[in-house]
């Protein structure tokens, strides 16, 4: 609207029949005539200033912006310049997250792989004094403990999400659903805390277990698999559920024959990333667990190290010389990524391939 | 179709009142029925017992003698500059990650090719991906690093600003570093939100937007933004209780100085609640821990009615929102 109301300023009264309804568009390639335009004259401003990547990459953002919202601006009117400005910062906004992701990801493999042999996962730190040494112990550590976790996390989310579903009904599955959506929330070092007092009350204060370690992570990942499972149990046709219960089939056989399965992809990948998750939680391993440098096996005896306190505490504290420390740390965080990643991508082939043929 | 009162669609449970008298409960329905309602209620006696276990553990710190805290000075003036830091850390975190989510999650639903929209969306999920702690490794040791100068530069242009006072610290460690970690690690959950609320606009009303002549962005002004406004707020609701307990980055990134400071690049950063546990608890004993239960506890006050207004507020927007259906 506002470009007719400028023609009418410029020419004195043109007919109705002579103002245009369309512009004319810019062509198809002016968006990378302008990034030219701009990568050309960010080069030569930074050849003055000093030239660097991150500075030539904004600096080339910029102009870019600028210049083709100027040229959108005298050929296509306000409006369109507008809205190719913004087509230009949203999809900036999501080039800046990229950012971290790349860097970080080339920051750990970067220092982690100087480490990345086999005397890292085959020894622990016993009697270690600079160079050598491994995560043997904090591996087997993470093993255990977020095993542990997820032995306890999966049936009772998994009951949890069936009750929600199958059974809840009025305030108590309300309130459920509302603190369950809740709990997904608590901060991982409260749930710490909270396994902390809870075995001081039977082992006196300063305890130190494995099993406490669990118990922090069942906290923080049973909420996930609920949360997961729900949504996959809500999405098994009811069709299937009155099918079974025609046939004079109980409702508990229903779930665990009918419903249970049909969803098992949907829930295997739920709780695949939930251990995903927790896997990384750091702090309330930090205050339960404790860390060492030998390999525990015992969950109910002792300090346990597990791999993202072990990577915390080395680059903190990492002894002399500190780069042998500093290196076991990125070598652990390396070791953490890929098993996450790891997880994730089993977590999305288990849904692609596996998830229910429901013919819908 | 005849309808037995259990094959009522929506509802696969049956009845309170079973149809026929005749018709027993079997035994195995009443244990399976039973278990599943345990977990339900476990659930909420895991919370009470949350609550409950850090209120008992804290109490000694109310009532010991105030020259015993940690500080010297009792527990509130000993957890108020943490209070203090973790608001301030979560606060620039949050007005980074707002307009950052909102974009991206514009993008990914409105933007970009439908085909590459959900990969894009994965790979956005991959940053929840990350542990923590290397989120602050990260941090520390690349981030920091890097902003340094910039800091250096704000310190010495706009230094007439309080939040750039200065002088600028010299390893790049500041409450301003740890709130861009955090910026980046609430973004995933932000977005995620957004684009689930972005893409539920009515089609009707995108498509009415266009016919009248509207260009994309007047779409999304006139249609997915109203629409999505509450949801935005809760979205911003949720990264704020993330930020809130995000320990093990800001432990790491952050530099500690003690006071309660307005200047964001300085060296007198106030520590957070949730790093200060994780640096102090494993050195601590006695009355010590208890203190650091407390501000525990504090800080669980907090994030659970953060955390409860978020999820409120998405809940009646679902039931409220005519458009659902």
């Amino acid at each position: 609207m506002s470009s007719t109301a400028r023609h009418t300023t410029d020419e004195p009264a043109p007919s109705l029949e002579d103002m245009p309804l369309v512009h004319r568009p810019l062509p198809r390639w002016a968006p990378y005539a302008s990034v030219g335009v701009a990568a050309v004259i960010a080069a030569g401003v930074l050849a003055v200033l000093g030239f660097g990547p991150v500075r030539f990459v904004l600096l080339t953002l910029v102009l870019f912006a600028v210049t083709l919202y100027a040229a959108s601006r005298t050929v296509e009117g306000g409006r369109k310049a507008t809205d190719r400005l913004v087509t230009i910062a949203v999809a900036a906004a999501f080039a800046v997250a990229m950012l971290p992701l790349v860097s970080l990801l080339w920051t750990v493999i970067e220092n982690g792989i100087a480490r990345f042999d086999a005397e890292l996962f085959t020894s622990d730190m016993r009697g270690v004094v600079g160079p050598g040494g491994g995560v043997l112990h904090a591996i087997v550590g993470t093993g255990l403990i977020t095993g542990a976790a997820t032995i306890v996390s999966v049936p009772v989310g998994l009951m949890c999400a069936v009750y929600l579903v199958e059974y809840g009904r009025g305030r108590l599955a309300k309130a459920v659903t509302f603190l369950v959506d809740v709990m997904t929330g608590i901060p991982s070092v409260v749930a710490g805390l909270f396994a902390y007092v809870l075995f001081v009350l039977f082992f006196g204060p300063g305890v130190r277990l494995g099993i406490a370690g669990s118990l922090a992570l069942s906290v923080l990942m049973i909420p996930v698999v609920i949360r997961s499972a729900e949504e996959m149990l809500k999405l098994v046709p009811n069709e299937l559920r009155e099918a079974a219960y025609a046939l004079g089939v109980p409702k508990w056989r229903t779930v665990v024959k009918v419903v249970l399965p049909t969803a098992a992809a949907g829930i295997a990948t739920g709780i695949t990333l939930a251990i995903a998750r927790v896997i990384g939680e750091t702090a309330p391993l930090l205050l339960v667990a404790g860390f060492t440098s030998t390999t525990n096996w015992d969950l109910t005896d002792g300090r346990m190290m597990t791999l993202p306190v072990f990577a915390y505490y080395s680059y903190t504290q990492p002894g002399f010389p500190p780069e042998a420390g500093q290196q076991r740390a990125w070598a652990a965080a390396l070791v953490l990524i890929i098993i996450v990643m790891g997880l994730n991508l089993s977590a999305r082939v288990i849904a692609r391939f596996f998830s229910p043929k429901t013919g819908r | 179709m005849t309808t037995p009162a259990t094959t009522q669609a929506p509802d696969p449970a049956p009845p309170r009142n079973p149809p026929s008298p005749k018709t027993p409960r079997r035994r195995g329905d009443r244990i399976f029925s039973g278990a599943a309602s345990a977990a339900g209620v476990f659930i909420l006696l895991v919370l009470a017992g949350v609550t409950l276990f850090l209120v008992r553990e804290s109490l000694p710190t109310f009532f010991a003698d105030p020259a015993d805290i940690p500080g010297g000075n009792g527990f509130l003036s000993y957890v108020a500059p943490l209070l203090f830091g973790t608001l301030l850390a979560s606060l620039i975190a949050l007005l980074i990650a707002t307009p950052l989510a909102v974009g991206i999650a514009l993008f990914i639903s409105h933007y970009a090719h439908r085909r590459v929209a959900q990969s894009l969306g994965y790979v956005i999920d991959l940053l929840a991906a990350i542990p923590s702690v290397i989120f602050g490794l990260w941090g520390l040791f690349w981030l920091a690093r890097r902003l340094q100068p910039v800091y250096a530069w704000l310190a010495e242009h706009l230094g007439f600003l309080p939040i750039f006072a200065g002088p600028a610290s010299a390893t790049g460690r500041t409450i301003l570093t740890a709130g861009i970690v955090l910026a980046v690690m609430i973004l995933p959950i932000m977005t995620a939100i957004c684009r689930e609320v972005f893409r539920q606009t009515p089609v009707l009303h995108e498509e009415a937007a266009l016919a009248l002549g509207a260009t994309r962005w007047e779409m999304i002004q006139m249609s997915v933004i109203p629409y999505g406004k509450s949801g935005v707020i809760s979205a911003a609701m949720l990264g704020l209780g993330r930020a809130l307990g995000e320990t093990m980055a800001v432990a790491l990134v952050l530099s500690v100085g003690g006071g309660i400071s307005l200047d964001l690049i300085g060296t007198e950063n106030p520590a957070t609640i949730a790093a200060n546990i994780a640096l102090d608890f494993p050195e601590s004993t006695g009355i010590d821990v208890n203190a650091l239960i407390a501000t525990g506890l504090v800080l669980f006050v907090i994030t659970f009615f953060v955390n409860a207004a978020a999820r409120a507020a998405i809940a009646r927007r679902q039931e409220f929102s005519g458009a659902n259906g």
